[in-house]
């Protein structure tokens, strides 16, 4: 008991703390490929300090929406951190949802961080508003379907007992399907993320932005909650691919040796899809966003094959 | 793609080593105070008050692989919420003045101004024109000056490291 | 004195709320009056499944007409045409035989039309009611057929005995049972494509009636599906399940995509039924097929999502209609593109209608995610499904619902993003003020029961299976509870806690609360304008519009809205470089009024002009038909 109780902290430890770095760690790597020495990997605990230290300048035009989303969206974050497996196979609050909890739980966060968008007035805050919940919205059948795949050959939809059974039995990855819906959740990660080529996460034009344009207005403490929560969300979301498709390494029991090595071959695989996503960031460019839909469609495509497969093959 | 990642990692890393310089300083701020708010992190937000391109063309050089001033842990921002330092380019234009001082209320204390090139410090080769209001200080207290016209990226860099307080 | 009839309304809500509750733990019983009508008699039975939605329709009766009270009083034959509606409504439920159907049934739409009509004067309200007035007949055609005939084929026009005589019925007489009955009922719930009387409909009728019809009125549909599909004609062939879940999942993607691009706040919501109409479907569709494949347990599954499912779009939709109702009592519009910052002019309102945004957008922990969730795990039973084609068909329904969820949100927050937050867009948006006392207390009455229909799963559950097991006969229960605070389901399939989840929302929510100080982050707070790239003026011309925010979903689908582009632009006299006035205009086509509707109606028309050629005036050829009538009678007998 005791012991769970502090492989949760520490799982949620883990994600809060680390997520930051995990971006950083991409924006040095994505520097060195360009030839830039760029950024040191610990940056971003550096710019969220510094924004902690700062005032926050709130638009008169705002309402209550605007001032509980930062909190909210740390909120919805941390929830889906004990739901995810990051650690251990079996999360903490594993009893209390799955997926489908998981998926309607990021859609809360953006729901909020939508609403705060169109709070301030302005047309940028509408236009990443819009753009948002489009890509959110279509994003949102292929991650249900991709892990569908996976909980079919697993029976079940809880994430913890899917990474337990993959674990304990290796053969039943041995599918074309395992690889489509990897394929189908990589895509829609990059999408949900604001990665490159759906969205760039460093642009400065207005016109090219989507999460960052319902971002312009807020400032100081709030803009550090901001920005965290979207660095746990990109952290949880990589935990997933990682996790979910490579469940090899996952903690079984709350033991400190187990741990140990959850947070190891955790470590390992977040850094071979650091450097994939690092390699992809810089060698395309960004999709005219009329175009995004199709890659969402195409994605949606691979996972339905990817179920297909599952049936066929069963 | 696979032989732009070729040619990437075989070029290598270019950035080059930032040239030491002494930034002028106008206003009355202890430089230990926004050493220790911005020393590890600064977030500029640049603003052209009706320059002439010059001035933005080198600070653009800022972001290239020679200049790289992310090393630093300061990089720019799309929105003056998120700024702690405002780049200020050109003589002030009457157009602009207004917009100028806009965005300097909107974006959170502590803050600071640097105004850039010598059309920044007093109007440079556009003081006295009807059309200008005169250096940007006449609209927004500023702490520092870069002069030039344009200044290099590497004076740039240079006096943007003195400001907040960093050997290199 | 107008509140009275709303108060009698509310207190026969009371009642037959309780009465159905009664009729849902297992209190059984029955009314025959054979002498009061022909052909059978009136005569009410009270079982389980009517019951469930006699109790729904008097818990919405109650907040609706407590809303209806603070309303600007209207005529006095608008009122008691309320309460002939909200009475008809409660005995739908209960008629056992064909004759006291039709009745309650036909007084129950005339009812209704006569409350779209309330405003005479206009135009598109008279429009609004003529195709309500067709498509429900049409619907009332169809059922007749339907029952008429089950009752000559199985001897007597009794519910109870359609359902021991069914099994001896031949394969077509049912399939002709089925399809007559289900076309007449999925006519009233509003599914595709038999939807074009809601959008019409619901926002020319007053608030209050609006939520009733949104609410309650097409569940009775709902209730007539889950009796035609699964309690009078037996066990059917697959294709019923089928076919009901393909409706359902073209409903809900259809009605979510119409309603994106919609920008009256009514006929938004109404589009929102037709997709929630569509969930319910699918629910009702995996429990046909279950049991067809002889998998009651998980038929058991289906059917109870879907009846969750309706009791907790009646509480969202309720809200969502009494909300728009009290916001355009304060603006006098409905157009969304003149609303706007009403959240500060108006928070309680704001509030409730966030409640129930959030709750249509399925968002956790509140009731809109629980049944969402009980239909998804319903719909990936389809594993114990041997044959691939039923399995496609369930992978169809996964997707929709999945697609259906996120545009949900996206369509909410629209709806309560450009009608509350920001600038008011219009004189009249600036000068709203809150809705009236009895307005407030019906909507936190609804909000309430969102929050606690979402809280409170595992009360519910139980309650809902019970109803639902009697209707097929099965008593084993898929879902069990963990214990109070868990929904399990068998074999460690999936689990859920709402309450954990609201729990662990709450004390997340005190994480950066305590983390900031912790931290020594700065308190400072600064109010200022908007920042606007140094803009001089900021006015509500600058706020995004409801028409921008649709614009990606317009482009994204623009195979299915296929809109027109019309540009008008007036130049000044003097020169083509100065431009006094553009008008530009983007309306989308309805694919059912063009491909379906009109081709439909313009064949009937053809038709019925080539059958006015028999009516060619002369009595000649009249005793000429007379004479041709006998001959064949006499050859034929």
């Amino acid at each position: 008991m005791i012991a769970e109780v502090v492989a949760a902290g520490l799982q949620l430890l883990v994600v809060a703390l680390g997520a930051p770095l995990l971006v950083g760690v991409l924006r040095t790597l994505k520097a060195r490929l360009v030839g830039r020495r760029g950024p040191r990997p610990w940056q971003p605990y550096a710019d969220l300090r510094k924004l902690l230290g700062k005032e926050a300048v709130v638009s008169t035009t705002t309402s209550w929406v605007f001032r509980a989303t930062p909190f909210v969206l740390v909120a919805t974050i941390l929830v889906s951190a004990l739901i995810v497996p990051v650690l251990v196979a079996r999360p903490p609050l594993a009893f209390a949802g799955n997926i489908i909890l998981l998926v309607y739980l990021f859609m809360l966060a953006t729901f909020f961080l939508a609403l705060a968008g169109l709070d301030a007035g302005s047309a940028f805050g509408g236009m990443g508003a819009s753009r948002e919940v489009a890509v959110a919205a279509l994003a949102e059948p292929t991650i249900i379907v991709a892990v569908l795949a996976l909980a079919l050959r697993a029976d079940t939809i809880d994430l913890g007992r899917i990474v337990e059974r993959f674990g304990h039995e290796p053969w039943l990855a041995a599918n074309p399907a395992h690889l489509l819906a990897f394929a189908a959740f990589f895509i829609v990660m990059l999408a949900e993320t604001g990665r490159l080529p759906v969205d760039n996460p460093a642009t400065h034009l207005e016109l090219t932005m989507i999460h960052e344009a319902m971002v312009l207005e807020y400032s100081g403490r709030y803009l550090a909650l901001v920005e965290w929560a979207a660095a746990m969300k990109f952290f949880l979301f990589m935990t997933l691919l990682a996790n979910l498709f490579v469940p090899w390494g996952l903690a079984s029991s709350a033991g400190p040796g187990s741990i140990l090595l959850g947070l190891t071959a955790l470590g390992g695989k977040l850094a071979v899809l650091t450097v994939a996503v690092a390699v992809l960031e810089t060698s395309v460019a960004k999709l005219r966003l009329f175009r995004v839909p199709e890659l969402l469609a195409g994605s949606f495509a691979l996972a339905f094959l990817s179920l297909m497969a599952v049936i066929l093959v069963q | 793609m696979f032989r732009q990642l070729r040619t990437a990692l075989r070029t290598g890393i270019v950035t080059e080593p930032a040239a030491r310089g002494e930034i002028e300083r106008i206003g009355e701020r202890l430089a230990t105070e926004i050493t220790r708010l911005f020393g590890r992190s600064l977030a500029i937000r640049q603003v052209d008050a009706g320059s002439c391109n010059g001035c933005e063309l080198e600070i653009a050089g800022l972001t290239g692989p020679h200049y790289d001033l992310e090393r630093f842990g300061v990089h720019f921002v799309a929105s003056p919420r998120h700024a702690d330092c405002l780049l200020v380019t050109g003589p002030v234009t009457r157009n602009m003045a207004e917009a100028l001082r806009r965005t300097w209320e909107a974006t959170p204390h502590p803050k600071f101004v640097i105004a850039v090139g010598d059309c920044g410090r007093d109007g440079g080769m556009f003081r006295g024109s009807y059309a200008v209001v005169g250096g940007v200080a006449d609209v927004v207290p500023v702490d520092a000056v870069i002069p030039g016209c344009p200044p290099s990226p590497a004076a740039l860099l240079a006096g943007l490291l003195d400001a907040i307080g960093r050997e290199r | 004195m107008h509140g009275l009839v709303y108060g009698l309304a509310a207190l026969v809500g009371i009642a037959a709320a309780a009465l159905g509750g009664y009729g849902m733990v297992g209190g059984a019983g029955s009314v025959r009056l054979p002498w009061l009508v022909p052909l059978g008699g009136l005569e009410l039975t009270l079982d389980p499944l009517g019951g469930f939605f006699l109790a729904l329709i008097g818990a919405a009766a109650v907040p609706a007409s407590i809303h209806a009270m603070g309303a600007t009083p209207g005529e006095r034959r608008d009122r008691f045409t309320y309460l002939a509606f909200v009475l008809s409504m409660c005995v739908v439920p209960l008629a056992a035989n064909t004759m006291t159907f039709a009745i309650t049934w036909e007084l129950m739409s005339i009812a209704s039309y006569f409350l779209v009509l309330h405003d005479r004067e206009s135009k598109s309200s008279v429009y609004a009611g003529w195709v309500y007035a067709v498509m429900t007949h049409a619907g009332l055609a169809c059922l007749l057929a339907g029952m008429l005939l089950l009752g000559a084929w199985t001897g007597s026009p009794r519910f109870e005995d359609w359902r021991a005589a069914a099994p001896a019925l031949t394969g077509a007489a049912r399939n002709g049972a089925f399809v007559l009955l289900a076309l007449g009922f999925a006519g009233k719930a509003g599914v595709i494509p038999l939807h074009v009387w809601l959008p019409l409909a619901h926002p020319a009728a007053p608030s209050h009636v609006s939520a009733l019809m949104s609410g309650v009125m097409i569940k009775l549909g709902v209730y007539g599906l889950v009796r035609v599909s699964l309690d009078w004609l037996g066990i059917g062939p697959p294709w019923w399940g089928v076919a009901i879940l393909i409706a359902g999942a073209a409903s809900a993607v259809i009605g979510v995509l119409y309603a994106l691009v919609d920008h009256d706040l009514k006929r938004l919501l109404a589009f929102h039924s037709i997709e929630n109409i569509g969930i319910i479907l699918l629910g009702i569709g995996s429990a046909v097929v279950f049991r067809t494949a002889d998998q009651p347990t998980l038929a058991l599954l289906g059917l109870t999502a879907a009846l969750y499912h309706t009791v907790n779009h009646a509480a969202f939709k309720a809200l969502l209609f009494l909300g728009a109702g009290a916001v355009v009592h304060a603006t006098g519009t409905h157009n969304m593109e003149a609303m706007g910052g009403l959240v500060k002019r108006m928070p309680w309102t704001a509030a409730c209608f966030f409640v129930g945004s959030a709750s249509i957008a399925a968002l956790p922990p509140f009731n809109g995610f629980v049944s969402e969730w009980l239909t998804f795990v319903a719909l990936f039973q389809n594993r114990h499904l041997a044959a691939v084609g039923l399995n496609l068909v369930f992978i169809l329904g996964i997707a929709s619902l999945a697609l259906t969820g996120g545009l949900a949100m996206a369509c909410f927050v629209k709806a309560f993003g450009i009608t509350f937050l920001a600038l008011p867009r219009s004189d009249a948006a600036a000068s709203a003020v809150e809705a009236p006392v009895a307005m407030r207390l019906a909507m936190v009455m609804l909000a309430a029961a969102c929050v606690g229909l979402g809280l409170g799963p595992t009360l519910v559950v139980p309650v809902f299976g019970a109803v639902a097991s009697s209707v097929l006969g099965v008593a084993a229960a898929p879902v069990t509870l963990g214990d109070w605070l868990t929904l399990r389901m068998a074999g460690g399939y999936a689990s859920l806690s709402t309450i954990a989840i609201a729990i662990a929302l709450g004390g997340a929510l005190l994480v950066p609360l305590v983390a900031l100080p912790l931290a020594r982050a700065s308190r400072r707070t600064r109010e200022y304008e908007t920042w606007g790239c140094g803009r001089i003026v900021q006015t509500a011309r600058m706020e995004y519009t409801a028409t921008a925010f649709a614009n990606p979903f317009k482009r994204v689908f623009d195979f299915f809205y296929r809109p027109i582009k019309r540009l008008d632009i007036e130049f000044h006299p003097e020169s083509r470089f100065f431009v006094e006035r553009i008008e530009y205009e983007n309306p989308t086509r309805s694919l059912f009024h063009d491909w379906l509707y009109r081709p439909a109606l313009d064949l009937l028309r053809a038709g019925t002009r080539a059958a006015g050629a028999l009516q060619s005036g002369s009595p000649n050829l009249y005793l000429a038909y007379i004479l041709a009538a006998l001959l064949l009678m006499l050859v034929l007998t």
